[in-house]
C-alpha cells in the first residue's frame, strides 16, 4: 500500500511560564493509505499535539511547530498556505474529538453542522447537501435521520453525538481521519458500537485512520499498526500482533503489565509502573524513562537512545531491547 | 454486633425534575429504583454499570448525602435512614470518600496539610496544633507521599499524587466504610495500578471496609470480594467475584463483559463480540417489566410484561431475569 501521510522529525513546543515544553520531540511515522495506526500513551506524552500539529491547529504564540515535515500525499502541509490549509482540513483529513458536545456548536442543527462543510469543500447546493446529510446520519446508524437532521446536540445522547461527529468526518471523503480518543468518554457498551462502526467504514470506504488513545485495549482489536508515545517520543513502533506478543521496551511491558486483564487468571497484586511521567520542561539528559525504569543501566542516564530494529518492522528506542523478553515481565 | 457492617434495604431515590414554567411538566427520574444489598467487615463490594445507572446515587445514599426516598440503611447496625444531620456527624467520621477526580474535591486554596489536618480540627478529633501535623505527617507517608508535601498546594501536584491526599484525608477519620467512587478512573494506567496497591494494603492493614463504585469491569473484578452490577436503577445481578466472572448469569453482565477490549490481538481476532443493540434508556421513563428487555438479546414476551425479582440462582449468585 502506498504511504498516504509521513510525519518526519516532527518538533512542537508550547512556551510556557515554567520553561519551554516539549511536548513533540523529533517524531517520525507514517501511515498507508486504508491503514489504521495508533498512537499510543499517556496523558502529556505528546499524542494529541501530534494529531494538531498535523491539521496546523497548534495555537500561537506558546505553541510552535519548530520543525520537520508532514508529507501528505507528497505535499508537505507545513509549507502550505492558510488557505490551502483550509481545504485539507475537513475535506482531505477530517477529525474526531474525544468529548463531541464541546466539538459540536450548540445553536446549530445537526443538518446544518453537516450541510456546511459539504456546501464549503464540495460547492453542493442546500438540495443536493441535506441528501448527503441524511445519508451520512443512515450510514452511522442514527435511525429516523429526516426527523433528527432538524434537532440540536443536546437532544442526541453522547453515543449519538459521537456518531454525528463520524458523519461529519467522513462528509467530504477524506482520505484520512484522525480519531482522539474517540470512544474515551462513552460507556463501554456504547463504545464497542463506535469501534465497530468506525472499523467498518474505513474497511468499506477505504479510509486511512490514526486512532490516538491511552487504551492498549481499544487498539489491540483495531490498530494494524501501534506507536507508542512517552515523554515527546516514539520509544516503540512495531505491528499490532508483534507489539503485543513480542514488546521490547520497558515502558510498553510496564504499560501491558500494569492494567489487571478479564481474560488472565486475577492476579494478587498489580504490577504500576512506579514514579511520574517527567516535567516535560526538564526532561533528563539521557533516555526519559529511566528514572522509572527497571531495566535501566549505567549509559541510560547520559545517552538518550534512538529506534533500532529488533525485530522484523518491529523498532525500539531502548539500550536493552534486545535483552527484553515478554518473560521479564511475568 | 452483626456480620454486615452496611445492609442496604430496597433503597429508592427519586428526583422530581422539570415542573418550571420553562421545563415543561414534572416528571420522576428513578435513578435508585429498589436496591438490597449488604457489606460484611473487611470485605470490598464492587458496583459496576454504565453511566446513570444509578451506582453513584446509591453511594451518595449510603453516606446520607443524599435523603432515600424508601427503603432502610443500616451502619453498624444503626438505622441512618431518616438521621438528622446532628446525629449524622459522628456517623459520618465512620464512613467516608473517595472521588473520582481528586482535582474537583480538593480545595485550591488550601495546602495538603490542612486539608488533611481540618478534619481532625472540625471533629475535634486532634486539638493540639504540633500533635495535629505530627498525625498528618503520619497520614502522608501511609498513602506515600512526603511529609514535605504538607505544604504544597493541590496544583504543585500530580494527578495520582492528589488522590492520594484524598486518601489521607478520608483516612484521617479513622473509617470503617470507604465508599470509593471511580477512584482511579481519571488517572493514568501506570498510575492507576499505584492506587489500587495502595487501596487494598491500607485494606489489609487497617481492616478497612469498601464499597467500591467504578465502570471498569477489569479494576472492579481486580478488587471486589463480591459484585454487584447495576442496570437502570436496579441490581440485575450480584455474585461473588469469581462466580460472576466465570459464569455470568445476566444477559446484560454477559454484554458488558464481552464489550472489554482484552490487550490481545490474537485473542481478540477470535472473540466473538456481542455487541448491544441501542442506548440505556431514559430513567424518566423506564420501560416496563424488565428494564434491560428493549436491548436484551434473548428477551421473550414476558419480559416486557413483568419484573423480574433479584432471585438466588445458586448459592450467593443472584440475578434478576425471567430466563436464568
Amino acid at each position: 500500500m502506498a504511504t498516504l501521510l509521513e510525519v518526519q522529525e516532527l518538533k512542537t513546543t508550547f512556551s510556557t511560564a515554567a520553561g519551554l515544553v516539549r511536548a513533540v520531540d523529533g517524531v517520525s511515522w507514517d501511515v498507508a493509505e486504508g491503514e489504521t495506526v495508533a498512537l499510543v500513551g499517556e496523558s502529556g506524552c505528546g499524542k494529541s499535539v501530534s494529531a494538531l500539529s498535523i491539521m496546523r491547529l497548534v495555537a500561537p504564540p506558546a505553541g510552535r511547530i519548530e520543525s520537520g515535515r508532514v508529507l501528505f500525499k507528497g505535499r508537505d502541509l507545513l509549507k502550505l498556505s492558510e488557505p490551502e490549509m483550509q481545504r485539507v482540513r475537513g475535506r482531505e483529513i477530517a477529525m474526531i474529538f474525544q468529548e463531541p458536545m464541546t466539538s459540536l456548536n450548540p445553536v446549530l442543527t445537526i443538518g446544518r453542522q453537516l450541510t456546511e462543510g459539504l456546501e464549503i469543500h464540495l460547492n453542493m447546493d442546500k438540495v443536493a447537501a441535506r441528501a448527503r446529510a441524511i445519508e451520512l446520519l443512515g450510514m452511522v446508524g442514527i435511525p429516523d435521520a429526516e426527523r433528527r437532521i432538524a434537532q440540536y446536540p443536546h437532544q442526541f445522547s453522547g453515543g449519538m453525538r459521537q456518531r454525528m461527529m463520524i458523519a461529519m468526518a467522513l462528509a467530504c471523503n477524506p482520505s484520512l481521519i484522525l480519531a482522539d480518543e474517540p470512544t474515551t468518554a462513552l460507556d463501554v457498551t456504547i463504545q464497542a458500537q463506535i469501534l465497530e462502526l468506525m472499523r467498518d467504514l474505513s474497511r468499506r470506504l477505504g479510509v486511512a485512520m490514526l486512532i490516538i488513545t491511552h487504551n492498549l485495549g481499544v487498539v489491540a482489536r483495531y490498530a494494524d499498526r501501534v506507536n507508542v508515545m512517552y515523554a515527546g517520543r516514539i520509544i516503540e513502533s512495531a505491528t499490532a500482533a508483534d507489539l503485543y506478543a513480542n514488546p521490547r521496551h520497558p515502558y510498553t511491558l510496564g504499560l501491558l503489565r500494569s492494567v489487571p486483564r478479564l481474560d488472565e487468571p486475577r492476579r494478587s497484586r498489580l504490577a504500576p509502573i512506579e514514579g511520574q511521567p517527567p516535567d516535560l520542561t526538564k526532561l533528563p539528559p539521557g533516555c526519559s524513562f529511566t528514572p522509572r525504569c527497571a531495566f535501566k543501566v549505567a549509559r541510560c542516564d547520559k545517552e538518550a537512545p534512538s529506534l533500532e530494529q529488533v525485530r522484523e518492522a518491529h523498532v525500539s528506542a531502548c539500550w536493552e531491547a534486545t535483552r527484553l523478553t515478554k518473560q521479564d515481565a511475568a | 454486633m452483626s456480620e454486615a457492617l452496611l445492609r442496604v434495604e430496597g433503597l429508592k431515590k427519586h428526583f422530581e425534575v422539570g415542573g418550571g414554567m420553562l421545563s415543561g411538566p414534572a416528571a420522576t427520574v428513578r435513578a435508585v429504583d429498589g436496591v438490597d444489598f449488604a457489606i460484611r467487615r473487611g470485605e470490598t463490594l464492587g458496583l459496576v454499570g454504565e453511566s446513570g445507572c444509578g451506582k453513584t446515587t446509591t453511594g451518595r445514599c449510603v453516606l446520607r448525602l443524599e435523603r432515600p426516598t424508601d427503603g432502610r440503611i443500616l451502619f453498624e447496625d444503626k438505622d441512618i435512614t431518616g438521621m438528622a444531620e446532628g446525629e449524622l456527624r459522628a456517623v459520618r467520621r465512620r464512613m467516608q470518600v473517595i472521588f473520582q477526580d481528586p482535582y474537583a474535591s480538593l480545595n485550591p486554596r488550601m495546602s495538603i496539610g490542612d486539608i488533611i489536618g481540618e478534619p481532625l480540627k472540625v471533629h475535634r478529633i486532634v486539638v493540639d496544633k504540633a500533635k495535629r501535623e505530627a498525625r498528618v505527617k503520619g497520614l502522608l507517608s501511609q498513602v506515600g507521599l512526603l511529609p514535605q508535601h504538607a505544604r504544597r498546594y493541590p496544583h504543585q501536584l500530580s494527578g495520582g499524587q492528589r488522590q492520594r491526599v484524598g486518601i489521607a484525608r478520608a483516612l484521617a477519620m479513622e473509617p470503617s466504610l470507604i465508599v470509593c467512587d471511580e477512584p482511579v478512573s481519571a488517572l493514568d494506567v501506570s498510575i492507576q495500578a499505584q492506587i489500587i496497591n495502595l487501596l487494598e494494603d491500607l485494606q489489609r492493614n487497617l481492616g478497612l471496609t469498601y464499597l467500591f463504585i467504578a465502570h471498569d469491569l477489569s479494576v472492579v473484578r481486580h478488587i471486589s470480594d463480591r459484585v454487584a452490577v447495576m442496570y437502570l436503577g436496579m441490581i440485575v445481578e450480584l455474585a461473588d467475584r469469581k462466580s460472576l466472572y466465570e459464569e455470568p448469569l445476566h444477559p446484560y453482565t454477559k454484554a458488558l463483559l464481552s464489550a472489554v477490549p482484552i490487550p490481545d490481538p490474537r485473542l481478540e481476532a477470535q472473540r466473538e463480540r456481542m455487541v448491544l443493540r441501542g442506548e440505556v434508556p431514559s430513567p424518566l421513563k423506564p420501560p416496563s417489566g424488565c428494564v434491560f428487555h428493549p436491548r436484551c438479546p434473548i428477551a421473550v414476551d414476558r419480559c416486557g410484561a413483568e419484573i423480574p425479582p433479584l432471585r438466588e440462582i445458586k448459592p450467593g449468585h443472584w440475578a434478576a431475569c425471567h430466563l436464568v
